[in-house]
This record gives C-alpha cells, structure tokens and sequence, in this order.
C-alpha cells in the first residue's frame, strides 16, 4: 500500500474521479449511437401494432380490417388537402418537423402541446366503406407530456366529429403513473366521444377534477396530471386550426 | 488454484447466495418474478453488470482513493446498467418493457454494490468478475424458482406455454391469483430460505439477543 498515501491526494482523486466520468460517458454513448437504428426499427414495429390494435378494436364492430385495406396517404396541414407528389411510404414527419424549409413555427400563444416547430404534411392512414365514404381516419398526433414526448394516434370516425380511439406508441414517462396513457382501460375511456359541442368550440379534454363534463371530459390519472395535461393539450391542439383542422373540414364537406 | 476458482464461482450459487443469506435484492425479486421470461431476462442482466462491474472495479481498486471510492462504483454501476437496458431495447423489446423501471433499478440492487465494495475492492479481476458471475446466477437462481412457482401457479404455463389448462379455457386448473401479487414472492422466498437453513443449519443465524425467561419468585 505505498500508494495510498499518493492515491489520497485531492488532485489526483479529482483526475480520477474525471477519467472515470469521460470512460464512461464514452463507452454509454457509443451503445446510445450503435444500438439506435435496432431500437427505431423496435419502435416502428410497435408503431404498426398500435395501429393494428385500433383496426381489430374496430374489426369486432364490422368485420376483420386488415392493414392492407388501410390507405396512407399525405395531408397538408395548410390547406388541409391530399398531397400525392409526396410518399406517404417514405415520408418523415419528425424529420421534417426539424427542416425549416418543411416545417412551420408555431407561434408560442398557440403551441398548446409545446412541438415548437409543425411539419408541413402529415401521413395520416384512411379506412374506407364501401361507398368510399370515410369509416375510419387515423392521426398521428404528438405533444409533451411530463418528462418526455408522446407519440400517438387518434382514431376518428367518418362525421370528424367522434373518437374511435386514442392510442400511444412512444413515450417516456413515469412507470406506474404516466405510463398509464397506454392502460387499455384509460384508452377506452376515449372511445365514442364527441369533439366538438353545438358551437363547434372543440370541448373533447381531460380533467383532473371530479364532476367533469362527462359528455366531452375524460378522467386525468391521478399522480400523473402533467402527463394528463399534456394529453389533452395536444389532442386539442391536433384538431385545432393548427393541426388537422383544415382536414376534418374537409371531410365534413365529403371532400376528403 | 482452478479449485479455487471454482469456489468463487459456485459459492454463492447456495453457501453464500445473495438473496437467501445476505437476504439483499429482495425489492427486484418480488417485481420481476410474476414469469420466467421476465425472470431470466433480469438474471442475464444482473449477471453482466455484476461481472463487469467486478471486472472494473477491480482494475481501478488500488488507484481508488477512498474518500470517493463508492461514488466512482456507482458511476461505473450506473453506466453498465444503462448499456445493459440500451441492449434490451434493441434486441428484447418486449420483455424490456415489461421490466420497465427494474432494469434501471439495478444500479441501486445493494447485491451490485455489495459485491464491487465487498469482494472486488480486495481481489484481482478474474477473481472479481467470478464473484460477479457467481452471485448473480445466486440471484437468478431463486428468481428462476420463484418465477417457476409463481408463474406456474398464476397463470398455468411455464415461459408462456400452457401446462395446466385454466378452467376460464375449459380445463381444470383454477388459476391462484395470489401469486401474482408480490406478497407471494415473499412466501416462496421465505420457504426456500427455511429450507436451505434446515438442510444447512450453519446458516441459521445466531439471535442478536436471548430473551429471559423470569421464573416465578425470582427476586434481586
């Protein structure tokens, strides 16, 4: 032990302490960035399964839909128009959501679920009747929950003015508490209710009080009301002028 | 000295294992034994960050200074931890998420710490990274019991496959929903505990202190 007298030296602790930091930030990082694509690849697939979920909770109704009578296809949020020059396979939105020459800003007054920046076009996925009237139309929507941002799709019928379901396939909030967002009991609250009210003001929300509005409201988590909040700011904010709004318009007026 | 070796590896599995003597790791066991998969999942996890924790620690230990020594472990603790969940959420999606919080909680699991502070600080790698290795498959083979026990009893099936058929699908095995419960990890733990203290009475622990019995009429 003729070392310890040296190893107790402050400078030295300190250098250490440092080169054991560095190693380690080195060997996290590189398993960050070389494991990446394997867990995007994971993602995606439950991406696919989320979606699957939502066309057999639909199947039991009106037979079994199977993913390849889904069509994909690219909205422009602008205008709330079918954009065909761009592929639906192929397009990114959070890619685009950070290319200035893609996106929009959102102006801070409006940005109920806190993206800062909105791509221009989204994928959105469309079941058809047979009359090809809308049975069913698919979102993707995305906002900041507590800790983390939540990716999900929500589900609407064909009168745009009715929810088929609302269902998350990433996140990273709390386990046990936020996580909840994806409890199938908590998602089926959403099933079958109204968007808008007679004054077509968007009264759809969560709430985390008791005596809610039940028509419009859904019951927040409790211990996890950030999450809750942020659930219902961006589903507000999705169907608002901002999101899709211009879309539903259209499919109001058969449009779409 | 591969005699030697060999202890360090295979003691901890029964003579000194971590979860049934030194009774640490109980919270994870109790969370991730509901099934086998889950239960294998986590031991392969626990196994790698406590051999290459020992492995670590033990090149580093005579340039530690002690005055950090413990906070340098759990940096080095942590970040393992953090690969080891990073490789499960590339290649073991699913079962990652049903360990969820548990994988992360291994950087506080007092076995890991315990062994880095206890074993690894005084001995050379190879030693160090057996020791690992030795109790973590301590560790995992209790859960691997218990995650047996309970999942069999709970839901009928063995790693997902159905052995007794539930009366829900027209056999008769009623499903014990206790066992689903983390109390039941306790029950069995217990169990297994007693039973290895009866077949091996050395590890019975003397009481802290002997209660005496005031016989009648007794006076100072």
């Amino acid at each position: 032990m003729a070392d310890s007298a040296l190893s107790e030296n402050p400078i030295r602790a300190l250098l250490i302490a440092l080169g054991v930091a560095l190693v380690c930030a080195l060997l996290v990082s590189i398993a960050a960035v070389g494991l990446r694509p394997y867990y995007v690849a994971n993602l995606e697939a439950e991406r696919f399964s989320r979606l699957g979920a939502i066309l057999d909770a639909l199947g039991e109704e009106t037979g079994p839909i199977s993913i390849s009578d889904v069509e994909a296809r690219v909205v422009n949020l602008d205008t709330g128009g079918y954009n065909d020059v761009i592929d639906a396979a192929t397009y990114n939105q959070r890619k685009a959501a950070n290319d200035p020459s893609q996106s929009t800003p959102v102006p801070a007054d409006r940005d109920l679920a806190g993206i800062k920046r909105r791509a221009n076009h989204a994928v959105v996925y469309v079941v058809r009747n047979p009359d090809q009237t809308i049975e069913v139309v698919m979102l993707p929507v995305w906002g900041v929950g507590y800790q983390s941002a939540l990716y999900g799709y929500l589900a609407l019928a064909g009168n745009a003015n009715q929810i088929v379901a609302l269902r998350f396939y990433e996140h990273g909030e709390t386990p046990g508490l936020g996580s909840r967002i994806q409890d199938p009991e908590w998602e089926s609250l959403w099933a079958n209710k109204e968007i808008f009210d007679e004054s077509g003001r968007i009264a759809i929300g969560v709430r985390m009080r008791s005596g809610a509005d039940r028509e419009f409201q859904i019951d927040g988590i409790s211990g996890a009301t950030r999450t809750s909040m942020g659930v219902d700011s961006l589903v507000k904010f999705w169907l608002g002028d901002f999101g899709f709004g211009p879309f539903l318009e259209r499919i109001r007026r058969g449009e779409a | 000295m591969a005699g030697k070796r060999w202890q360090t590896l295979v003691f901890p599995l029964i003579g000194d294992n971590p979860l049934t003597l030194q009774i640490l790791g109980i919270c994870s066991a109790l969370a991730v034994t509901t099934s086998l998969d889950t239960a294998l999942v986590m031991t392969i996890a626990v196994t790698c960050v406590l051999g290459m924790s020992g492995v670590s620690v033990s090149l580093l230990r005579k340039h530690l200074p002690r005055s950090i020594r413990i906070i340098v472990q759990i940096t080095i603790i942590a970040s393992l931890v953090i690969i080891v969940d990073l490789v499960l959420k590339a290649f073991f999606f699913e079962i990652g998420k049903r360990l969820s919080v548990f994988v992360g909680l291994i950087v506080t699991n007092c076995i890991v710490l315990g062994r880095a502070e206890g074993f690894a600080m005084r001995n050379g790698p190879l030693d160090s990274m057996l020791d690992g290795i030795g109790n973590g498959l301590g560790y995992g083979l209790v859960l691997m019991i218990v995650g047996a026990i309970r999942e069999l009893l709970g839901h009928g099936s063995l790693f997902g496959m159905q052995i007794l058929l539930p009366v829900s699908k027209g056999g008769g095995f009623e499903p014990l929903h206790l066992m689903l419960l983390p109390p039941s990890a306790f029950f069995i733990i217990a169990c297994i505990i007693w039973f290895i203290r009866r077949k091996r009475p050395e590890q019975v622990e003397k009481p802290e202190f002997q209660v005496r019995l005031q016989t009648q009429g007794e006076q100072k």
